[in-house]
């Protein structure tokens, strides 16, 4: 996401500034910090115990104000603020989980104020990590990776603390270290399950839906009279509810992997047709004509100029497709399957209670589903190193 | 071959006019579907039809009875079209709205649950676009995750968050317009960045001139040029959102609205509930899609922007 505002000027050498957001977070944070040595860190109906009572906790509030104080000052910045500013937020995070995981249930205000602490700390960082602007490209990129990993790792961060902190049963929502354990300790099940679902439900399907869209595509653009016809109808399909042929599927061609083939391949049939079709009319007049002084008969034109040009939309529809894909072989298992998939794991451990066996398959889907969307847009930039959204 | 037969050659046949739009054609491609249908629906129901006859000890029965019974079957495996619009005839005339076998019923009940996980989505997706617009914090940070929050099966999660949900008391239209409203806000978070940032670097100067803050710049400027791409993301936000309802219908056994249709009729082998269940969905998908089509065209005709 590249913002092209432009509005911005360029800013004037002047004075360095926390802008209000940051001024009122670091000030906010360096309140909170002060005001926690007071308040009990460790609560319940028998006891209270305050910051004292942790010594590491009470070095990490230390180290968190020797890090703020300057930084509200203005007298830290740069990449030492924006390093010093991660590093103490991960290490606080540290230290409370593990605190939270031996009392759960007994937060006291005093450990909600850190944790609010924490979390300004870590957004400030994100604020000075944004605002870095390294020369060399490397960092550029290790930077460009590390902010939304910093969002994601605190998107747990806070998920364990709220779980563990509240005492959320296990039923409702398992805390993320609960689920980990889970997925370490059953790899064989979530084998399986990956095997049977994602190689051979969603890739055979994928596989054969985009060729026959695929193919299908070149054939309707060489008749302009299906194109004319089958377009529309294809347009329409694509928004139809299609993941309710499921069902009939499952009936026709039964309970193992090939009924999820062929949901995923009727999934996948029309987002490739419209896009590849679409692709196809990309070439313009003038690039028409000159293959035209080559003298370049269908197929060469074909080959040589338009599928090339229709690769940017063709990958369009092999991503939109992994996502579906995968979504069309689960649901399918949902109407029926040998005791083996993910879809069926998800869908009994449920009714098990076993919600850290589901949480487990579903962190294996969405790992399966990035890396496989991940896949697809490195083959995209290698294939359509030419597009102006992937030249540098 | 040359370069004529890459664009359309001028027709003479005397049904030229006819065939030069997309009417005429899409048509064709309609019958041509339905013929299949039929064909298709024969065949598949052929073998069924057969065993039927060997056990009622009719031997030679003849091609034209044949057919006729597979396309009349009870639970065929393939039903026939008209079987079809017989049963949404039946589902949706016949029947008192309120009754339990009553299609308009189910359609109502998955509609509602589309309808506010849609709003509740495309408040949320303009709400997220409008603070990436505004805070590159969140533009850096949030942005990534928008979008790998797609590559996950969300459907997956869909029994999971109904059983949860109900387990805490929380039942009825919310669980099922959750799953929509996450399936819908991620196409309308992702247009709107892009429609709020359409407006070239002049038009933001001269706002810039005028002194305007940036809640106003956004008002008056951003969220007008926006709209365009608005619709066009509601477009796929609404038929994603119904996907998401009759999902999240599905874990809730089978108790009201199309996916609960659809799970009785696969539990029962009620092939002609499944399609039709099947057809009405699709049918609601394109009214939705074709409403919104609507509100564009008005929108936009009132705000200028009418090609």
């Amino acid at each position: 996401m590249s913002a092209r505002e432009g509005t911005t000027p360029a800013p004037a050498p002047r004075p360095h500034r926390l802008g209000a957001v940051r001024t009122v977070l670091a000030s906010l944070a360096l309140a909170l910090a002060l005001v926690a040595t007071m308040m009990p860190v460790i609560a319940s109906d028998t006891m209270a115990l305050g910051l004292l009572a942790f010594p590491l906790l009470a070095a990490m509030v230390l180290a968190a104000v020797i890090v703020l104080a300057p930084y509200r000052l203005c007298l830290l910045r740069g990449p030492r603020a924006a390093g010093l500013l991660a590093a103490v937020s991960y290490a606080m995070a540290f230290v409370l989980i593990s605190l939270i995981a031996a009392h759960p249930g007994q937060a006291g205000s005093g450990f909600w104020a850190l944790v609010v602490v924490a979390w300004a700390i870590a957004w400030l960082s994100v604020e000075e990590m944004a605002g870095l602007k390294p020369r060399q490209p490397l960092w550029g990129r290790a930077i460009a990776l590390a902010i939304p990993l910093t969002f994601g790792a605190w998107l747990l961060i806070l998920w364990q603390v709220l779980v563990v902190g509240f005492a959320v049963p296990k039923v409702l929502l398992p805390p993320p270290s609960d689920i980990w354990v889970r997925l370490i300790a059953s790899p064989e099940v979530l084998w399986a399950d990956f095997r049977q679902t994602f190689l051979k439900g969603v890739l055979i399907g994928y596989a054969l839906g985009c060729g026959a869209g695929f193919l299908v595509a070149i054939l309707v653009d060489r008749v302009p009279f299906l194109r004319r016809g089958l377009l529309p109808i294809g347009n329409l399909v694509s928004a139809l509810p299609i993941i309710g042929v499921a069902p009939i599927m499952v009936m026709w061609f039964g309970f193992d992997w090939p009924s999820k083939a062929a949901v995923v391949v009727i999934m996948t049939f029309f987002p490739m047709l419209v896009n590849t079709v679409t692709g196809l009319a990309a070439a313009d007049r003038m690039q028409l004509d000159l293959m035209h002084t080559y003298a370049a008969n269908y197929p060469q034109t074909l080959l040589k100029m338009r599928l090339p040009m229709a690769m940017p939309f063709v990958f369009n529809a092999l991503k939109i497709n992994s996502t579906l894909a995968l979504i069309g072989a689960i649901v399918a298992e949902f109407f029926g399957t040998p005791i083996v998939g993910m879809g069926f794991r998800i869908s009994t451990e449920v009714g098990r209670m076993n919600i850290d066996m589901v949480w487990a398959s579903i962190a294996v889907a969405a790992l399966a589903g990035s890396l496989f969307y991940g896949l697809v847009t490195l083959a995209e930039r290698a294939v359509t190193f030419w597009h102006p959204s992937v030249r540098r | 071959m040359t370069i004529e037969a890459l664009t359309a050659p001028p027709s003479r046949s005397p049904f030229a006019g006819l065939m030069q739009g997309t009417a005429g054609p899409v048509l064709v491609v309609v019958a041509a579907i339905i013929a299949v249908w039929y064909l298709a629906a024969v065949m598949l129901n052929a073998p069924f039809q057969r065993d039927m006859y060997k056990r009622g000890g009719i031997e030679d029965a003849p091609l034209a009875q044949l057919v006729a019974d597979t396309l009349s079957q009870d639970r065929p495996v393939l039903p026939a079209p008209h079987q079809v619009a017989v049963e949404l005839w039946d589902t949706t005339a016949n029947k008192a709205v309120t009754s339990k076998r009553s299609l308009v019923y189910h359609g109502g009940i998955t509609l509602s649950s589309t309808l506010l996980g849609f709003v509740l989505g495309t408040a949320l997706g303009i709400g997220l676009a409008i603070l990436v617009v505004h805070s590159r914090v969140l533009d850096k940070s949030l942005m990534p995750w928008v979008i790998s929050s797609q590559t996950i099966p969300i459907l997956a999660i869909a029994p999971m968050i109904i059983v949860v949900l109900n387990a805490i008391g929380i039942s009825g239209l919310l669980p099922k317009a959750m799953i929509s409203t996450y399936l819908s806000f991620f196409p309308v978070t992702v247009g709107m960045v892009k429609g709020l940032r359409s407006p070239e670097a002049i038009q933001m100067d001269l706002m810039k001139t005028y002194s305007a803050s940036p809640a106003q710049a956004l008002w008056k400027l951003r969220l007008p040029s926006a709209m365009p791409y608005l619709f066009a993301s509601m477009k796929v936000g609404v038929a994603a959102s119904l996907v998401g309802a009759i999902v999240g219908e599905l874990p809730t056994g089978a108790v009201a609205g199309l996916g609960a249709r659809l799970l009785s009729g696969s539990y029962y082998g009620q092939t002609v509930q499944i399609w039709s269940a099947l057809i009405a969905a699709a049918v609601l998908a394109a009214t939705l899609v074709a409403l919104i089509g609507v509100a564009e065209r008005l929108a936009l005709k009132r705000m200028g922007m009418r090609r």
